[in-house]
């Protein structure tokens, strides 16, 4: 079996207010290995980016990591110092975030961004700059040494989130962290960014962990996925399984929401109601009020996850009448073999 | 080359300014009520002298005839002559400019050096211990009037101890120029820096919650490059809006600052113009306070393209 | 368990001062000014001897049990004299920034929603007056009126109003082009009825929020005018008058220059908190 770069272990991440607790991640466990595509996929608020910035360690106040652990490379880094912290950061895992125009400092020029990333390595400011080139050249920005003297407002969209991976993975990290890395951009960019990541990836032999709403991205991008819904994962396995055989009327109902390729003129399936208030989550399981399959276990106990095949883990009571659902794709249960192309979604 | 376009665009956009701001001190000589040659001959002077006042001011010529000379005056540094002193008010300001120029950098480099600091730590430290003990510190600041503050500290520094003079000016050399300015300065720069810490603080928590920050801590930058390159370079760009208006604050507060301490600088010239009914000099420093401030705004607006590339040039 | 509804938090925030509100800063500021207020109100019956009572035998005395705050060079109670001073200094707080507040409020209102040359005039005037410090056009104004009470109100009024004109514009501005004017408009209300009951009572409350900080800095104006002998006229007991006076004898009767100042600095803290509160009140409360 590969090796594991991350491992989170029932991570519990809350944001303490004046009168209630927002349970932002309620006991999230994974495992990424190493040249592999994680995605986290879910609605906005179900605490996917609050599990990245855990494991950065960049929660916003009043965010704190209350239980759980989150080994990097077989190091605990839950409740590490900053100073340490700092050390992993950029060289260890780094990561580019949504909304590139407010990632980036609006003041500071591209080339200033981008040589801070080698503040610890011993070069001169020359060295420094050559390598700000070649990062900007590597990310495909033309060029490069004009480009670098300018500021990110006179970027565009694409190119600013181009020049933030260029920053990202300046030092050459282990995992990156992609947290809706193309939300922002508009469909073509998106599809160019996607495949930019998906080349370097392979080019640095990182791993990633990419979080979407998107499971298009997902189908596109990813080797394992895990679905969140309240803080909680519902359901992981490997991206053919989960497109073939998904088994939570979560995951199912995230599919049936999409457009059917096939007939175009039909009506979205919507999946009724909202996300629950994080801070006043329902008893039992979070999903059940929005629930087709909801029994009445579901109201009062919060089912564990559950193994249901070698790779294949769900949190639901009503397996049972979940295993008729039928994905997106057909495939025999044997894994590989099929071209999972955004086309297929 | 750009920059130097923007700096020419925003000359000739505060000319009319100062074009309006020279009829308004001219007039201000006619807004006064009574004859304006009477006032400036005195109040026991004879008619013979006060029609002599009149023909030398060129009060009998009509209105805008008056303003033309009054204009060309103004280009050719001629700004009279003190009634009361019987000097060329253009020699007096050049002796006391610099002290105004002095103690206006020195309370504002001071006020500078607390905000910084003070704002940052109040910013990180939100809704803490430290947050509420600057908030409280500051509030007091702003309140304390500038002149019982000067009072005191005279009291405390020169009577009681006489580590500091006790205001006057001694032009020996610089440092004594320098130990005169202490009090004034420090005692101009709590309301400054008050008032930059409260802006500086506000600036801090928004930009610490920015996802800028994280990125470059993101990055593995030291604490002290995110500091410095982030988030105070971010604040600062609030900060220098700022400061255009508190040195216009500061240029103003001089009248009473050098009042307190006895400087003789453009703000006891008027004080000293004002109560001697010398309005020709008055009418020269009011229009001299306007002619600093757009100064002060055009080099602020300068420093603030060199800060936020975003303004347009 | 109780299903958490969000109404449930406006309902309860309708009626009374909401927990957070009540902090220590706040009720010493409620503390200070209530206090000021009574001094101002009922300065007859709180000062011990008339402010303006010239007794020679009881010149520059220290502060004692029956000089509280000293006597000054005419022998009199300085206490006195700064309690009497309350009811001027507070008035020239309030009324040096109400007046300012709603002249100012209404012609940025005016300028921001009919625009064309009321607006061109309101801005370049603003430009004018921004060239000249504060201090020095209140000072020029006062040359020009010449020194007193009621011309250092007028020069306050003919200064303050400008910022309140620009907060309001700018404010109005942004609300101009929102959906729910657009809704009023539609709806047929007149200009009048649009001005008066949605945009006003959504652009106000920035206004008084500044002139909460105004008034400090008004009582500051007003004070170191009278300090520089432009404003109340002695013997008339005011603050910045009274250190004005004492400002002679600092080297040996320094009671005359403290109290006073004291005095003003504890109300500004006192109206500063208030402020603060209130800053604090209205910005939750707008969210």
């Amino acid at each position: 079996m590969a090796q594991k770069i991350l491992e989170v272990k029932d991570l519990r991440t809350y944001f303490p207010g004046r009168n209630e607790v927002v349970k932002a991640v309620d006991g999230v466990s994974f495992e990424v290995y190493r040249g592999e595509t994680f995605g986290l996929v879910g609605e906005s608020g179900c605490g996917k980016s609050q599990t990245c910035r855990s494991i950065l360690g960049l929660l916003k106040k009043p965010g704190r990591v209350v239980g759980g652990r989150i080994l990097l490379d077989g190091q605990d880094i839950t409740h590490l110092k900053e100073k340490e912290m700092r050390k992993l950061r950029g060289k260890k895992m780094s990561v580019i975030f949504q909304e590139p125009m407010t990632s980036l400092s609006p003041v500071l020029k591209i080339k200033k961004q981008l040589m801070e990333v080698f503040d610890d390595t011993p070069m001169t400011k020359a060295e420094k700059k050559r390598k700000a080139v070649d990062l900007l050249r590597m990310v495909g920005i033309p060029s490069p040494e004009m480009r670098m003297e300018e500021y990110t407002f006179q970027f565009s969209g694409g190119m600013r989130q181009r020049a933030m991976i260029a920053m990202a993975l300046g030092a050459r990290p282990e995992l990156l962290i992609a947290d809706e890395p193309t939300t922002a951009l508009d469909v073509t960019i998106q599809d160019q960014i996607m495949k930019l990541i998906n080349s370097l990836k392979q080019e640095l032999d990182m791993s990633i962990i990419l979080v979407t709403h998107d499971l298009g991205v997902i189908a596109q991008m990813c080797d394992r996925v895990a679905v969140m819904y309240s803080g909680l994962i519902m359901e992981m396995c490997d991206v053919v399984t989960l497109f073939a055989s998904p088994r939570h009327p979560y995951t199912y109902a995230l599919m049936s929401s999409l457009p059917d390729p096939g007939n175009l003129g039909a009506r979205l399936n919507a999946i009724q109601g909202s996300p629950p208030n994080l801070a006043h989550l329902p008893e039992g399981c979070p999903f059940w009020p929005r629930c087709t399959e909801c029994a009445e276990i579901c109201r009062h106990l919060r089912p564990e996850m559950t193994e249901i095949a070698p790779g294949h883990s769900v949190r639901c009571h009503c397996l049972d009448k979940t295993a008729g659902y039928r994905g997106l794709i057909d495939v025999p249960k044997a894994k590989g073999g099929v071209a999972l192309g955004k086309d297929t979604v | 080359m750009r920059r130097l376009n923007y700096i020419l665009k925003r000359l000739l956009q505060m000319l009319p300014v100062l074009l309006v701001v020279t009829i308004m001190t001219f007039l201000m000589i006619h807004l006064i009520p009574g004859d304006p040659a009477r006032i400036m001959a005195g109040e026991k002077a004879r008619p013979d002298a006060v029609e002599a006042m009149r023909v030398k001011l060129g009060l009998n010529k009509p209105l805008w005839e008056q303003y033309g000379i009054y204009l060309k005056n103004l280009l050719t540094l001629d700004l009279g002559t003190s009634m009361k002193f019987s000097r060329p008010v253009v020699e007096m300001i050049r002796e006391r400019l610099p002290v105004t120029v002095a103690l206006t950098l020195f309370s504002t480099f001071l006020g500078l050096l607390f905000a910084l600091p003070l704002g940052y730590l109040a910013g990180i430290q939100k809704d803490r211990m430290a947050d509420h003990a600057i908030r409280i510190s500051t509030l007091i600041a702003i309140a304390m009037p500038s002149f019982w503050v000067g009072l005191l500290l005279m009291i405390l520094f020169s009577v009681n101890h006489r580590w500091l003079p006790a205001g006057g000016w001694d032009n020996t050399n610089l440092f004594t120029e320098f130990k005169c300015l202490i009090l004034p300065a420090f005692t101009q720069s709590l309301m400054t820096a008050a008032i930059l810490i409260r802006d500086m603080r506000n600036s801090v928590v928004d930009i610490i919650r920015q996802d800028y920050v994280d990125f470059a801590k993101s990055k593995g930058l030291s604490a002290g490059a995110v500091r410095r390159r982030h988030i105070i370079r971010n604040s600062m760009v609030s900060t220098v809006t700022l400061l255009s208006m508190r040195m216009a604050a500061l240029l103003g507060g001089s009248v009473i600052i050098e009042t307190v301490f006895a400087l003789p600088g453009i703000g006891k010239l008027t004080y000293d113009a004002i109560s001697a009914r010398d309005y020709t000099v008055v009418q020269s420093v009011v229009f001299l306070f306007a002619l600093l401030v757009l100064v002060v705004t055009l080099l602020t607006d300068i420093l603030y393209s060199f800060l936020d590339p975003r303004v347009e040039f | 368990m109780k299903r958490y509804h969000p109404a449930d938090e406006t309902r309860a925030r309708k009626h009374r001062l909401p927990a957070w509100a009540v902090t220590p800063t706040f009720i010493l500021g409620v503390v200070i000014v209530v206090i000021a207020l009574i001094l101002a109100i009922f300065p007859a019956q709180i000062a011990p001897y008339d402010p303006t009572e010239v007794v020679i035998t009881a010149r520059t005395k220290a502060p004692s049990p029956e000089h509280l705050f000293g006597t000054d060079n005419y022998g009199r109670d300085i206490f006195s004299r700064v309690v009497w001073g309350t009811r001027i200094d507070l008035s020239i707080g309030f009324f040096g920034v109400l007046i300012p507040l709603i002249v100012g409020s209404i012609i940025g209102l005016l300028a921001a929603w009919y625009g064309g040359w009321l607006d061109s005039l309101l801005m370049r005037i603003s430009e004018i007056m921004m060239a000249f410090p504060f201090t020095i056009l209140v000072i020029a104004i006062i040359t020009i009126l010449g020194t007193g009470t009621i011309n250092l109100f007028i020069a306050l009024w003919l200064v303050g109003w400008m910022s309140y004109a620009r907060l309001v514009r700018a404010e109005v501005l942004t609300l101009k082009n929102s959906e729910f004017i657009e809704a009023a408009r539609v709806a047929g209300f007149s200009n009048a009825r649009i001005l008066l009951r949605h945009v006003l009572p959504n652009v106000i409350s920035s206004s008084i929020v500044f002139a909460a900080s105004d008034m400090v800095m008004c009582m500051l104006t007003g004070a170191s005018m009278s300090f520089l002998g432009l404003g109340v006229q002695p013997p008339t007991p005011e603050w910045g008058a009274i250190l004005n006076e004492g400002r002679t004898y600092i080297t040996y009767a320094s009671w005359m220059t403290f109290f006073p100042g004291l005095v003003l600095a504890i109300t500004g803290v006192g109206l500063s908190l208030l402020g603060d509160s209130l800053t604090d009140i209205l910005r939750r409360k707008g969210r």
